[in-house]
């Protein structure tokens, strides 16, 4: 033990090993979560959230209020809606509409928010899907006694 | 006395290869045979291995562009666990026409090597080009590789959504192959002009995204 100097860097090491140990909030033994005051979590299995099931695909669904926007009676699995392309409008526009059989998009789709019209789909109406929804095939959550506008019955 | 010149020829053949036999020695004959059946059997193994999913997103230009868009897809996950791999709609299975996509797939692994597409941006700036490519072989083999797995003769419309099955049965009758109508089935889409604003007026024209059938051109 004439260079201690040579020890050095091995102690180094063995001490960090061990701080590492000690410090690690991960701890098999408690289930692996802790508080930020130190108490143990036991977190309770979660079982994964039923998937949804889509709706058959249907004719167009009644609607309920005045200024309803419809709801969408097919399912929109991988319909993306980018900068580039509009998936759904590959259908619903005005001048696909007549090859694909689908509901064209109203003219109120067509104005912007100062109420310009444009000669298609307005930006705020780009993202379909922030008023146009499909269905699932689930309970309600919550029960209502909502009856459709006396009009709409 | 065709015939027996016929004869005369053919074992003057079978003799004369024989000679050539006996000229280059047994040994160096098996040896060319072994030779052969070697070089068939890398052949193949290499034809194999650049035929797997992992050789095709071995390159990060595949693997974070296409690969990732297409795990959202149901080509990748869905309920029955049958995928379709990339080969699987990029490469033909039958000998000919895999040997032609093969050769030209040297092309790629060059421009790999030049860095043609090596950042998002360039990749996405050659999408539209290189989508087009695809969906004109589809358009030419009547969408081989799709009907490898899909055949349209087997479909069951009262199964099928009524969008399909009511699109479906009216195409088919028009000639129409499923590319003219799937595009964008397991990536994002380059720009599509589809008359929005100006933003994309220079992607895909509708002629070549909506291809006119047989029917429509004679009008
Ligand atoms: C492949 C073509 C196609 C695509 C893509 C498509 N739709 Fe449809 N959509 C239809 C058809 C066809 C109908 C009419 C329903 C029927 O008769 O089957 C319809 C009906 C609708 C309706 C009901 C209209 C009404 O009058 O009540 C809404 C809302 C709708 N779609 C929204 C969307 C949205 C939002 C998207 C994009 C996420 C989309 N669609 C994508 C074909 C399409
Ligand atoms: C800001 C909410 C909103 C957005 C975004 C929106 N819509 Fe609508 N949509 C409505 C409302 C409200 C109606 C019903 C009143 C009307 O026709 O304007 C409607 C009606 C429709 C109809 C039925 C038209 C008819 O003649 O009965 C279709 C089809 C439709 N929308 C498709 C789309 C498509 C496709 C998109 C995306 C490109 C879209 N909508 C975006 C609110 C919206
Ligand atoms: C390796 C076999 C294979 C190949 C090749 C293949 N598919 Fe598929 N495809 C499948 C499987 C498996 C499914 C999922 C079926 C299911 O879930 O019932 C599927 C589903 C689909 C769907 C249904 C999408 C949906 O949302 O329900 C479409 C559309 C489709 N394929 C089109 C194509 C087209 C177009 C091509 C050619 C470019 C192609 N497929 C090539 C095996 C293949
Ligand atoms: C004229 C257009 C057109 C052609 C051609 C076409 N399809 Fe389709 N296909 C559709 C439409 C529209 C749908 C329903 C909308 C959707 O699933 O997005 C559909 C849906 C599907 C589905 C899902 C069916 C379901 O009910 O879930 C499969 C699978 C499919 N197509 C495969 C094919 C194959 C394979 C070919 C070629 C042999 C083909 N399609 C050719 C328009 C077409
Ligand atoms: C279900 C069939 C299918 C599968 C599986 C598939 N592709 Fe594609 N690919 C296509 C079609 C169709 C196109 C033409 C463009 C389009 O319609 O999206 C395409 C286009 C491309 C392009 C041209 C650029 C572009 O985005 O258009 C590249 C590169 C590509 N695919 C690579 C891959 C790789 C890598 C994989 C595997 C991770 C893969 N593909 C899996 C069908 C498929």
């Amino acid at each position: 033990m004439k260079n201690p100097s040579r020890l050095f860097p091995a102690a180094l090491g063995a001490a960090l090993t061990v701080l590492c140990l000690l410090a690690s909030p991960v701890r098999a033994a408690d289930g692996g979560l802790q508080s930020l005051r130190g108490a143990a979590i036991q977190a309770p299995e979660t079982e994964a959230a039923d998937p949804f099931k889509n709706m058959k695909d249907s004719t167009p669904i009644e609607r309920n209020y005045v200024q309803q926007p419809p709801l969408i009676p097919h399912k929109v699995d991988g319909y993306t809606v980018t900068m580039k392309y509009n998936k759904c409008m590959d259908c619903h526009a005005w001048n696909r509409y007549k090859e694909t059989g689908a509901t064209k998009v109203s003219l109120t789709h067509f104005k912007t928010r100062d109420g310009q019209e444009l000669s298609n789909i307005s930006p705020r109406r780009y993202f379909c899907q922030q008023c146009h929804v499909p269905q699932v095939d689930a309970k309600p959550l919550v029960g209502n006694q909502f009856k459709p506008a006396q009009g709409m019955r | 006395m065709e015939n027996d010149n016929k004869n005369a020829g053919k074992r003057g053949l079978t003799a004369r290869a024989w000679a050539w036999l006996k000229g280059i020695g047994i040994v160096s004959a098996l040896g060319l045979f072994a030779a052969g059946v070697i070089f068939w059997g890398g052949f193949n193994t290499v034809l194999e291995l650049t035929n797997r999913e992992a050789f095709c997103i071995s390159c990060h230009e595949m693997k974070d562009n296409v690969y990732m868009e297409y795990q959202n897809t149901i080509h990748y996950s869905n309920r029955s666990g049958v995928r379709a791999t990339c080969p699987d709609c990029h490469v033909p299975k039958e000998w000919v026409p895999k040997m032609i996509r093969k050769i030209q797939a040297s092309n790629e692994v060059l421009h790999k090597i030049l860095g043609s597409i090596d950042t998002p941006e360039k990749f996405n700036a050659k999408r539209l080009t290189l989508a087009e490519h695809e969906w004109e072989r589809m358009k030419r083999t009547d969408s081989r590789e799709c009907r490898n797995c899909h055949n349209f003769e087997y479909f069951d419309y009262g199964i099928q959504g009524r969008r399909a099955s009511a699109t479906h049965q009216a195409a088919f009758d028009k000639g129409q192959t499923c590319i003219d109508c799937h595009k964008g089935i397991a990536h994002k889409l380059p720009e599509v002009n589809q008359s929005i604003g100006a933003i994309n007026e220079e992607g895909a024209p509708p002629q070549i995204f909506h291809p006119p059938t047989a029917a429509d051109k004679k009008d």
